[in-house]
């Protein structure tokens, strides 16, 4: 098991590499982690922001291999992101990628044509290709079996019979592979003599164009096919491809359709050939189950229950390991100010660094959780329901239900919830979903709540706090979807997406794979805080310290530091929201990071009441005053805070993140601009309004 | 024997795959998932919204829209 810390995306040459295609929930995934345990890296192919898993595992020759995970494809014939990419590493055209030597497609056996299809399209690609025939234990609880010998000669490739969950068949697929692979010997599916003639003549022309040979035959299929409204092809390309067209036509045939349907054709029989149905099938669960979850009523009952049970998770199954983690952070701040003499590196470590990191890590149980169920309705099949359910709604706003799973992720964070944006294939569509995703109330936001909340409603009535919580996620939500038929109806204004997907069956989610999600995502959650919202605590510490005014009492130190004077030049600004100027540092460092709000608070007011710790941030923001000796944080300006929370922008990496989705600076800078304002306007109306009925 | 739009058939109906009218990526995209003409496909159940639909084909479930299932023309043995 070596770590992969030094391991290069791009590999040196030589090293074997072997890409994983097939289906989306075809189990291609945990075959991938089958294959490469723990040796992953993942990042992002060049240019694009589409996942690029590469592992490493060892052959039983001892020879080391590198596996690329390509994204769940059903076609090679590039209508999304998704598939564009694959075809690219596929064929050797993604930079920083290593060539593929050999593809191993995994193909879910109980829906075996339709998996199949990619093969044959892979097979034309010329490269040697090895079938995984995976959820063979799901094809024998239907009580079928299939003659993987006879697949394996019809369709000219090796057949490694699987079921990757559970292991079975990975160590024959491992053998397998220090075989030499060989490629097709001729093609199993045929076309009709006029369309075999033009793809002939298409390829040939291809071939003296400049294409490469062995892969100027797909390239001819493909291109007589596609039905593609954005088409990236040459002139004198487009050309040619349209004479063939007009020729088929004449012919009789229809291109649109020739070459699926000879495909298909070829697979029906090949799968009706190798499949048997030996013994009276299972009862069939998914069924069962589906008549309950996607019913009228009990459907949204079952939703509703999902949801509920989740958001309790959270906010009370976290509190106890979260409560350890506090401790454990104050007392290693006290272990360095024991051990360090007082003074400026002491004060870095202690309320710079450990202050914010522990502001940040606190909130890890909550997160944890929440990818948890995230990951564990997928794995089971629910989250496509999910999408099924809501996508009436979500239509009605101009978007469609698979915009559902990215702004649901985005409760998490909106940063893998803007990554999955990607599955929406029209680009209006993505874009408006990009743009309100942050709306949906994301963990980093828990910390400001869970502290306002605490300081609003003091004692410990967990179902008001939760129910004001829920009311805060409510407004979000309301908000994100404001926003999206406000952009439909305006700026981004298009015809409603398709939606077409899959309803795979439900499965016995692998324990394993839902701990490895979680790892990974909270990975990426931690080095946020690792990263950004150190380097930011320091320097909000920085700011805040210096310039330094040791013989003015902290109060006033605090006021004429940097942070001190932005913060009072903003004061005018933010008295209509019933802010202040230490309200407003938290709101400028919060700008980055909303997390950091809560370390910044932290800092401004231990620095402005005295050195002494003793005292909880709860405690000093009940005793915090304005200058003419009212109370600061009374309940309407904590309801303003919230408020101003739930709409504004205030995430750098999650900018940083729509800027490489969208390719520009554009939208981003848009989405800052319309959430701040957005932010303050709700803000004032809370706080003006509340003032006008009369509360303080 | 009738020819009815998939948009249009009942919970339960069966039927074969005639012909893909319309949007032609939409088109092609169902037929790259299998709703070939001569595919035999099943109606299971709607939404809780009555929107989308639920079809089996080719031994698996897909989910569309009434939008898009009215562009695919089906052959039903009795219409119910």
């Amino acid at each position: 098991m070596n770590p992969v810390e030094a391991m290069p995306l791009s590999s040196p040459p030589k090293t074997l590499t072997i890409a994983l295609a097939g289906n989306p929930n075809s189990g291609k995934s945990t075959l991938f982690n089958a294959l490469t345990r723990l040796r992953q890296k993942v990042g992002n192919y060049p240019g694009v922001t589409v996942e690029k898993k590469l592992g490493r595992t060892f052959l039983p020759d001892g020879r080391a291999v590198n596996v690329l995970d390509l994204p769940g494809t059903y076609s090679l014939t590039v209508r999304s992101l998704d598939e564009k990419v694959a075809c690219d590493v596929l064929l050797g055209r993604m930079p920083d990628t290593p060539a593929v030597d050999i593809v191993v497609c995994v193909a879910d056996v109980t829906n075996l044509e339709r998996n199949l299809y990619l093969v044959t399209q892979i097979q034309d690609l010329g490269l040697p290709v090895v079938v995984a025939l995976n959820m063979m234990d799901d094809l024998a609880s239907q009580g079928k079996t299939i003659d993987a010998g006879r697949l394996a000669r019809e369709l000219g490739a090796p057949v490694v019979p699987m079921t990757a969950v559970k292991g079975r068949g990975v160590a024959e697929l491992r053998n397998l592979l220090t075989q030499n692979i060989p490629l097709r010997t001729a093609r199993g599916w045929t076309m009709t003599p006029i369309l075999d003639q033009e793809v002939e003549r298409l390829a040939l022309w291809l071939k003296d164009y400049g294409f490469p040979s062995g892969q100027s035959f797909s390239e001819a299929l493909r291109l007589i096919t596609m039905v593609d409204r954005e088409c990236a092809v040459e002139k004198p390309v487009q050309e040619m491809v349209a004479q063939a067209r007009g020729r088929l036509t004449e012919a009789g045939v229809d291109w649109r359709s020739a070459v699926i349907e000879a495909r298909y054709a070829w697979l029906h029989g090949v799968v009706e050939g190798c499949l048997k149905e030996e013994t009276e099938p299972k009862a069939n669960w998914t069924q069962h189950i589906d008549a309950v979850l996607t019913h009228r009523i009990w459907g949204w009952a079952a939703f509703a229950a999902v949801m509920a049970v989740m958001f309790y998770a959270i906010f009370s199954l976290a509190s106890y390991p979260m409560d350890w983690i506090d401790a454990g952070f104050q007392a290693l701040a006290g272990l360095f100010k024991a051990w360090l003499p007082a003074g400026p590196l002491r004060d870095l470590i202690t309320d710079g660094i450990i202050a914010g990191v522990g502001g940040v890590v606190i909130f890890l149980p909550q997160i944890l959780i929440l990818f948890f169920f995230i990951a564990l309705l997928q794995d089971t099949g629910y989250m496509a329901r999910a999408a099924f359910i809501m996508d009436r709604l979500m239509n009605r706003v101009g978007l469609h239900g698979k915009s559902f799973i990215p702004l649901l992720s985005s409760f998490a964070c909106a940063i893998p919830g803007i990554m999955a944006t990607r599955s929406i294939e029209t680009p209006k569509d993505r874009l408006v979903t990009i743009l309100v995703a942050p709306l949906m109330t994301c963990s980093a936001r828990l910390p400001v709540y869970t502290l306002m909340i605490a300081v609003l409603i003091p004692g410990t009535s967990a179902w008001q706090k939760t129910a004001l919580m829920l009311g805060l996620y409510l407004m979000g939500v309301v908000g994100a979807i404001g926003m999206a038929m406000v952009f439909k109806k305006t700026i981004l204004r298009g015809p409603t997406p398709p939606f077409i997907m899959e309803l795979p069956p439900y499965r016995r989610p692998s324990v394993r794979a839902i701990l490895w999600q979680m790892w990974e995502r909270s990975q990426l959650f931690l080095r946020k805080a690792g990263t950004v919202i150190v380097a930011l605590s320091v320097v909000l510490w920085a700011l805040m310290s210096y310039p330094h005014h040791d013989h003015l009492p902290p109060g006033q130190a605090l006021q004429s530091s940097y942070a001190g004077q932005i913060g009072m030049a903003l004061e005018p600004v933010l008295k209509p929201l019933g802010f202040d100027w230490r309200i407003g540092i938290g709101l400028l460092g919060s700008f980055t990071a909303r997390e950091v709000f809560v370390s910044t608070m932290s800092i401004v007011f231990n620095i402005d009441e005295g050195a002494d710790g003793g005292r909880s941030l709860l405690d000093a923001f009940h005793q915090a005053l304005w200058p003419d000796g009212h109370p600061l944080f009374t309940p309407l300006t904590c309801l303003s805070l919230m408020v101003f929370f739930v709409f504004a922008m205030q995430c750098i990496s999650s900018i940083a993140i729509v800027r490489r989705e969208t390719n520009s600076w554009r939208w981003p800078l848009f989405q800052v601009f319309y959430m701040t304002s957005l932010a303050y306007l709700m803000s004032f109306l809370v706080f003006q309004g509340g003032r006008l009925l009369g509360w303080t | 024997m009738a020819l009815v739009a998939l948009s249009s058939m009942k919970i339960g109906e069966k039927g074969t795959v005639d012909a893909l009218q319309g949007d032609d990526a939409v088109a092609q995209r169902l037929l790259e998932l299998g709703l070939i003409p001569g595919s035999s496909i099943e109606v299971v159940r709607f939404a809780p919204m009555g929107d989308p639909i639920n079809i089996k084909v080719r031994g698996y479930h897909l989910s569309l829209r009434r939008q898009e299932a009215r562009t695919v023309r089906v052959a039903v043995e009795d219409p119910l």
